[in-house]
């Protein structure tokens, strides 16, 4: 069954700069787009066009006062926020504004019923980003402030997340763990080894939102079988009973064997089963309804295969 | 690294005529396993453990409800008369090795802290060296943690510090530890950042070798005695 997908690409994306020796730079969305437009996917796509968000929407998640302080940190020209991993440029607010922005637009358009899913290729990243910090190249908090609009602004009452990225999660995760409407469910590398040194299986989620977390740990080394099987054994049965109404992904590509920026050895082919689970689920929960966000993945050599196989599935899933 | 920055200060005591259920509640109350019991003056004179208390209760208590007699039998027993007298206690000015060395050795949950006149100024217990080895090993901020292989002379440690250093990168922290290859030591860094990828190459071309995490872990975990 062919499906309507969504594509959010704007070039403004690659106005936040990062400075030398960053991983996280403006070439990985060229190389993103790169990959689905040599494979004629361009065509079969609804391309998406980001707007600034609305400060609402940012409020529903982050304090106000840090928002302020990051707007003015960057028109001030301070290269760095919060740590030294958060380097960025003048323009770094308007186009982490912009990211939330494309991201509520493309999240609109499936809740609107005129696409099934999308894929959101933004930058700044966000998973990593706190409620008053940013952390890990991430300053707000995308896909969460994606869960805060859909419930909001859309009257729904479940939203499961999927984080794949090889870091854990850990604003996502943060935001959500008191929250029993937000289902959080992240498999990362083993925080013993991998930053941000949280997400171990023991983080279940906190009062009334204990057991709407959940984290599967990945040891340096392994690869697409422990994924698959660490999916089945722990993300498998906490959404069937959650049936969450939509479903986001935070879509990191720094797992694939050949990303230095961790140990673990997932295959191009890994990646595909991953997200093919995560479109059967949505068909089988949530109508479909599925709005994929890009976090890390900074192998800029595997990067085109690995979104064009993201898309290709997401179209024909 | 001292005992009296790390032990609990707000220590929760009892006497030694005080009754055994009175003892029970306040440890559950307080979620401690542990009661110096102490003279009016505050000299320490014992310790009382949550499982001295559950000796000290017949196997009723546990079966069943008992009855009013034995409760009454019970509750004449006194903390004098179970607790651990002259127990092994630390001053405050010994350092948290030797309060991790002492607890391993004397096999006990937490040590009383006294002075030099037997006054008790804390307690620490094996909670408290857990904290304090978290802050130890930095893990309480994010990071990432590197292995990294290196020749035993002079002057390695420097240079790897050096590296990552130029990188504007902050250490949570650093340990050395033994290789099996016995003129090899392996550098443990925790570095506060997601971005190490340069640095890794970095340290690559300065010709040390970076270890897979799991190759250290699985080969050198301690076989249990």
């Amino acid at each position: 069954m062919s499906k309507r997908t969504g594509f959010l690409y704007d070039e403004r994306y690659q106005q936040h700069l990062t400075g030398n020796y960053h991983p996280e730079i403006p070439d990985r969305l060229p190389a993103v787009y790169k990959g689905i437009g040599d494979a004629g996917l361009l065509d079969k796509l609804t391309l998406i066009e980001a707007t600034p968000a609305d400060l609402k929407w940012l409020e529903s998640v982050h304090d106000a006062n840090y928002i302020k302080r990051f707007e003015s940190a960057c028109s001030i020209g301070h290269n760095i926020f919060d740590s030294p991993d958060n380097q960025m440029c003048t323009a770094s607010y308007e186009i982490a504004l912009l990211a939330v922005g494309g991201v509520l637009e493309a999240v609109r358009l499936v809740m609107e019923g005129k696409l099934d899913n999308a894929f959101c290729a933004v930058r700044p990243p966000g998973h990593h980003a706190e409620v008053d910090k940013a952390m890990g190249f991430c300053y707000f908090n995308n896909i969460a402030i994606a869960a805060r609009y859909i419930q909001q602004k859309w009257g729904i009452e479940r939203v499961g997340i999927i984080d794949f990225d090889v870091h854990h999660g850990n604003g996502t995760q943060h935001i959500f763990e008191r929250d029993p409407t937000v289902f959080y469910y992240s498999i990362h590398q083993h925080p013993t080894f991998a930053y941000p040194g949280t997400g171990r299986e023991f983080e279940l989620g906190k009062d009334a939102g204990h057991g709407y977390t959940k984290n599967s740990p990945v040891l340096p080394g392994q690869g697409d079988s422990e994924y698959k099987a660490l999916m089945q054994r722990d993300l498998f049965p906490a959404f069937e009973d959650f049936k969450p109404e939509v479903i986001l992904v935070s879509s990191g590509f720094d797992a694939h064997i050949d990303d230095n920026m961790s140990d673990i050895k997932l295959t191009t082919e890994g990646f595909s089963w991953i997200i093919e689970t995560i479109v059967g689920m949505a068909d089988r929960y949530s109508k479909g309804r599925l709005i994929s966000i890009l976090e890390g993945g900074y192998s800029i050599r595997r990067l085109p295969e690995l979104a064009r196989n993201h898309v290709e599935i997401l179209l024909n899933g | 690294m001292f005992v009296s920055r790390s032990m609990t200060q707000k220590v929760i005591c009892i006497g030694p005529d005080a009754g055994i259920f009175e003892a029970q509640e306040l440890m559950a109350e307080n979620k401690v396993r542990h009661l110096p019991v102490t003279k009016s003056d505050g000299r320490l004179i014992g310790i009382v453990t949550d499982r001295d208390i559950r000796s000290a209760l017949p196997y009723k208590f546990f079966k069943k409800a008992p009855s009013e007699e034995e409760k009454q039998n019970v509750s004449q027993l006194k903390i004098k008369d179970i607790m651990t007298s002259n127990p092994i206690t630390i001053s405050p000015t010994y350092t948290i090795q030797d309060a991790l060395l002492m607890i391993q050795d004397a096999k006990v949950g937490a040590l009383p802290v006294v002075d030099e006149d037997s006054m008790l100024q804390g307690i620490i217990s094996v909670r408290d060296l857990l904290r304090a080895f978290i802050n130890v090993l930095g893990i309480g901020e994010p990071g990432t943690l590197l292995c990294i292989l290196v020749e035993e002379k002079v002057g390695q440690l420097k240079k790897i510090v050096d590296a990552i250093t130029e990188e504007n990168i902050s250490f949570g922290s650093v340990l050395v530890a033994r290789y099996w290859d016995k003129d090899m030591r392996a550098v443990f860094t925790y570095l506060l950042t997601l971005n190490v990828a340069h640095v890794k190459e970095k340290l690559t071309k300065l010709g040390f070798t970076l270890l897979e995490p799991m190759e250290w872990y699985l080969d050198q975990l301690p076989k249990n005695e």
